[in-house]
């Protein structure tokens, strides 16, 4: 695909990541002009993703966290992957409330808020390699949409 | 965070002043949970005004106090939250359970 900009990040998967990375993600994104709220949602949905690299994937031990991120019109492409242990049931990890690390107080709310907040969300994962998160935001669809 | 009892109406102020994410999470649980222990209070006031921003994790964080307060027959509410912080509480079905206050005054008449 032919991104008009584009970059890309790495970096251990430590908890104190998990702010560098949402802002900036959100820093590259600032460039179509979002919104205070679409900044916000595109913080969100990579926090959570980071958040469950570094839980779910690595089980907090250390390993490394990659994110593209991709401009296409007023379109935000995000990737992010880890080579952690991977999702064994992606339906299941999706459902509202679900979570596979109870005693962690996870709220299993995770994933509904990347597919809520964001305009489209895939999943690519296998046992033992890793997991692959792709979300796509349109910027001022909102705006434009409202406009006559 | 800072934390603030007022002994009178047995209330534990929470005054969250960071980012609720998973690398907070675990401070904020452990000091909220000694204070809760410490002080049994009837009511937690969770003050939001220095939050700006919170994910999923801050969910989970919120809703396990929240169970440990009503466990021991108290209240939690919430006060002084952001539009945007809003948002993921209310995707996450938190605003239906704990109940939420412009500010820190409304909710210690009310609550």
């Amino acid at each position: 695909m032919q991104y008009e900009n584009e970059m890309r990040l790495e970096f251990l998967s430590k908890s104190s990541n998990e702010a560098f990375a949402r802002v900036a993600v959100a820093a590259f994104a600032s460039q179509l002009d979002p919104t205070i709220e679409e900044i916000a949602d595109i913080k969100t949905a990579v926090s959570e993703a980071v958040t469950n690299s570094i839980i779910h994937g690595y089980e907090n031990r250390m390993g490394y966290i990659k994110i593209f991120a991709g401009i296409i019109g007023s379109t935000v492409e995000i990737e992010i992957s880890d080579s952690g242990k991977g999702i064994e049931n992606i339906e299941l990890a999706m459902q509202p409330l679900y979570t596979s690390k109870p005693e962690l107080e996870r709220s299993g709310m995770g994933f509904t808020i990347m597919e809520n907040f964001m305009d489209s969300l895939e999943v690519e994962s296998a046992p033992e390699t890793g997991t692959k998160i792709c979300m796509r935001k349109t910027i001022g669809a909102e705006r434009n949409a409202q406009q006559p | 965070m800072e934390l603030e009892f007022i002994t009178e109406s047995r209330t534990l102020v929470v005054r969250i002043d960071c980012e609720l994410d998973h690398h907070a999470s675990d401070t904020i649980r452990r000091k909220v949970d000694a204070e809760i222990q410490r002080l049994t209070p009837r009511k937690v006031i969770f003050d939001f005004s220095g939050v700006s921003f919170m994910d999923s994790s801050g969910i989970g964080v919120i809703m396990g106090r929240y169970k440990n307060v009503k466990r021991a027959n108290g209240t939690a509410v919430m006060v002084n939250v952001r539009p945007e912080v809003k948002r993921v509480l209310e995707i996450s079905g938190v605003t239906k359970l704990i109940p939420q206050y412009e500010n820190l005054n409304q909710a210690l008449q009310n609550v």
